[in-house]
């Protein structure tokens, strides 16, 4: 077995072990802890990525001495590699753009508290991503979600902690359905292996026995996994949480934690159930519905706000609702655009969130549209940044968000009922995001006089910088150069079988 | 009445006190247990008066009909739709119940390979009699690693919760502390003295014993952990303090993940690269068998016990 093969398990271990061992070492070791973590686990998923890549065939690695439905076992292919390696990334530039904030908003003795919940954060969304036992992918959902709550309220005032009680109740509810679903599918089928589910429930649906069972253990899962990534009519717990949280856990919630459930939520069709199933079952028209429903009406919320962070927290809303939509269409294409909608909708949501709090750094710190006005001229980096990040989501060219566009319109073509349904819902949803974007663009270059707010430059906070020209990079990377990205998902959805 | 001894040495001896007590002249315990009274809790009259004021403002802005129907509507279809919703869900998943196959049957789905082999070879590949920690310890390890560590952080989330750090929140939580729990209680003390031991030799059997019989790491060390809270309070801080504080705690359970994860990369490692494994099953029974198995099974329950003393002092104190 090569050297390569052993990365996944590594990385794993390695952030799992890094979460104690933070909790002995002070704040700004455990920093460090977390950043070599964080860069070395990426490091390791490029690595894998590229051996996969060159091998063309997925591997699966023994976690202990006992095969497969005895023991447990990961399994790696082109989409798992690649998913490892862009949450690393997202996750190392979210961490390093939020590193001041971290410092001035957590109390000293507890900010070592903030990598613990970070390391295993990145631990649990590793072996979400990995692995191939619907059980072990269960328990790190736990660790998931708790290290999620303790990222939001580790900035103590009363706002986090409503925030994280309401997170919590949610996220314990679809951890319940969830868990309920995988009791139900393991009634009728016997395993909590991955592959031998689905060769069970292949057996089941040709038979046609346990159809009941099977349809609502599905639908279990998936309104489970919606709770807890935030589609429309779950969403209550998202904006508080996004908006009052530190800035770093708002971008990594936002652009990792609901995405790594939607990665789980694919994995569960592909590979648990089997989409021929899913797209004969009705579950897929309920996602398609509130996915169309959560596009529009995240966005009239965000309309209806007078806070940056929350209208970017609600426009999150209407981007989740892009991705259910396109599970929905339950066509090949639509779980292509979905997925590359996650990359998408990842790199531009915590640009917004960085830029976003640079340009309330020049306004003392308040969020609210008016006193942020003129804000893009006294911090020109965030300005920049904000409005690539707003173009972007409202779908211009050259920016990764077209391309989602582009490619859920290109799925839902010939689609037979719900071709119609996607692009009104497109074309709406484009408009109210250019709405609620623009205007905002609009008020940060409104010109004020010299006086108000302080001004920062690009020189002042070089990691910050950094961080938002990396950002509009990958974005550019995403837009300009899509055609390689589709290819990967498509080879690793192929990989999914 | 004559007595051979003077008054006051009388009331000195054995007799001299139970006669003292039997009078109510003196009561034994007066001076030793420390035991404030606790005054009924009363706000002073502006917090009052405040609070009914805001409270006749919030009566009046809410109980406004006139610009809160959307309010009264939504409450009353809110409350109707709760209990649609409620019964549609328990119609919905008592028939998928009834559609799952009947509880019981020897051909049920999950009675195949893979329990068989658990049952039939179970203790020859792991060593463990008890099968229970043989699945959990070794055939499925890698689900127990993961969680363990949720018990880790949820310790650590409750840190971040309770955990006071500024120097004046922290004598203030001493202060409420001495109010609200008694000081050396006497019965208590007496109590714990007797049982707290056993009840940590029966805490480590448990654990130790987790491979040969019911019992294991998350028991064992739940046993403890109660022992620790119980010594906690018969005796105060100033005695566990001694041997257990914050620093303990998290060396202790770094130790122990550490330990654990160590041993299991070890075995996973091995595992997937086809490796033979050095450690020794031993002889199924004794007390030093089943490779792995009984290191992993300490590990947990020092995380376990400490997870649990952890918990109990933070929502008592909110700090060692």
């Amino acid at each position: 077995m090569a050297l390569v093969q052993n990365f996944p398990f590594m990385s794993i271990i390695l952030s799992l072990f890094s979460g104690p061992l933070c909790s002995v070492l002070d704040g700004k070791k455990a920093r460090r802890v977390n950043l070599a973590v964080i860069s070395a686990v990426g490091v390791m998923s490029a690595a894998v990525l590229f051996y996969v890549i060159g091998t063309g065939e997925p591997f699966i690695y023994l976690m202990g001495h006992f095969p497969a439905p005895w023991g447990n076992e990961i399994r790696v292919g082109i989409l798992e590699a690649f998913m490892a390696l862009f949450f690393c990334a997202i996750m190392l530039l979210c961490m390093a753009g939020g590193a001041r904030e971290r410092e001035e908003q957590i109390e000293e003795s507890k900010q070592n508290l903030y990598y613990v919940m970070s390391n295993l954060l990145l631990c649990s969304l590793l072996a979400l991503v990995y692995t191939n036992d619907l059980f072990t992918a269960y328990v790190f959902v736990e660790i998931n979600t708790i290290s999620a709550c303790g990222l939001i309220m580790i900035r103590q005032n009363g706002r986090t902690i409503e925030a994280a009680i309401r997170y919590m109740i949610s996220s314990l509810l679809g951890s319940g359905l969830l868990l309920l679903g995988i009791c139900y599918l393991y009634a009728i089928t016997g395993h909590l292996l991955m592959s031998n589910i689905r060769e069970q429930v292949q057996i089941l649906a040709a038979a046609d026995r346990h159809h009941i069972a099977l349809m609502v253990a599905l639908g279990l899962m998936s309104v489970g996994l919606a709770i807890k990534s935030a589609l429309y009519p779950f969403h209550a717990w998202l904006p508080d949480a996004y908006g009052y949280s530190t800035l770093s856990s708002s971008a990594i919630l936002s652009s990792l934690v609901s995405k790594g459930y939607i990665f789980l939520l694919i994995k569960i069709f592909y590979r648990v159930v089997g989409f021929g199933v899913v797209t004969e079952s009705k579950v897929v028209h309920v996602l398609f519905v509130f996915g169309i429903i959560g596009m529009i009406m995240g966005s009239v919320n965000a309309i209806r706000v007078d806070d940056i962070k929350r209208m970017i927290a609600y426009s999150s809303v209407a981007q989740i609702g892009y991705i259910y939509m396109g599970l929905g269409l339950a066509t090949e294409a639509g779980t292509v655009a979905s997925i590359y909608h996650v990359l998408s909708h990842a790199a531009t949501k915590s640009l917004l969130f960085v830029a976003a709090a640079g340009l309330t750094d020049v306004s003392q710190n308040n969020t609210r549209f008016k006193d942020i006005t003129g804000a893009g001229y006294r911090n020109k980096t965030a300005g920049v940044a904000f409005t690539v990040g707003s173009l972007s989501m409202v779908g211009m060219p050259v920016f990764s968000g077209f391309i989602s566009k582009l490619f859920f319109a290109q799925a839902a073509v010939g689609h037979a009922h719900k071709m119609l349904p996607t692009f009104i819902a497109l074309a709406i949803s484009t408009v109210l995001n250019a709405l609620y974007f623009m205007k905002t663009v609009i008020r940060i270059y409104t010109p004020v006089p010299r006086s108000q707010g302080k001004y920062i430059s690009a020189g002042e906070q070089p990691v910050k910088t950094a961080v938002l020209i990396c950002f509009i990079l990958l974005n550019l990377v995403l837009g300009l150069n899509s055609d390689p990205v589709i290819r990967l998902i498509q080879g690793g959805l192929g990989m999914f079988e | 009445m004559s007595r051979k001894i003077p008054e006051e040495e009388y009331r000195k001896t054995l007799s001299g006190r139970f006669r003292q007590w039997l009078d109510g002249t003196k009561d034994p315990f007066l001076g030793e247990v420390e035991m404030k009274k606790q005054e009924p809790f009363r706000e002073p009259e502006q917090v009052v008066r405040r609070r009914k004021q805001d409270r006749k403002l919030l009566t009046e802005r809410v109980y406004d009909l006139e610009h809160n129907m959307e309010v009264r509507i939504f409450q009353r279809f809110y409350k109707i739709f709760s209990v649609l919703f409620c019964i549609f869900l328990v119609v919905m998943l008592l028939t998928a119940v009834s559609d799952l196959p009947s509880f019981g049957q020897a051909d049920n789905p999950p009675n195949n390979e893979v329990a068989a082999r658990y049952i039939e070879k179970g203790l020859q590949e792991t060593g463990a009699v008890n099968i229970v920690t043989g699945m959990i310890l070794d055939y499925r390890a890698f689900d127990t690693l993961g969680e363990s560590h949720v018990l880790f952080i949820a310790t650590c989330t409750v840190l971040i919760l309770l955990r006071v750090d500024k120097k004046g929140d922290k004598e203030e939580g001493e202060a409420n502390d001495r109010i609200h729990e008694p000081k050396n209680d006497v019965i208590l003390q007496a109590v714990a003295k007797i049982l707290v031991p056993p009840v940590f030799l029966f805490g480590i059997y448990i654990i130790l014993a987790g491979h040969l019989g019911p019992g294991g790491g998350f028991s064992g060390g739940a046993v403890i952990g109660a022992g620790l809270i119980l010594y906690l309070n018969a005796f105060g801080f100033a005695r566990t303090e001694r041997i257990f504080t914050a620093k303990t705690y998290r060396r202790m359970s770094f130790c122990a993940l550490a330990c654990y994860s160590a041993a299991k990369s070890y075995s996973f490692y091995t595992g997937a690269n086809h490796i033979e494994s050095v450690i020794p099953l031993g002889t199924p029974g004794a007390i030093l068998s089943s490779g792995l198995i009984l290191v992993l099974n300490i590990c947990v329950g020092v995380v376990v016990a400490g997870t649990m003393y952890t918990f109990y002092v933070m929502f008592r104190k909110g700090g060692y």
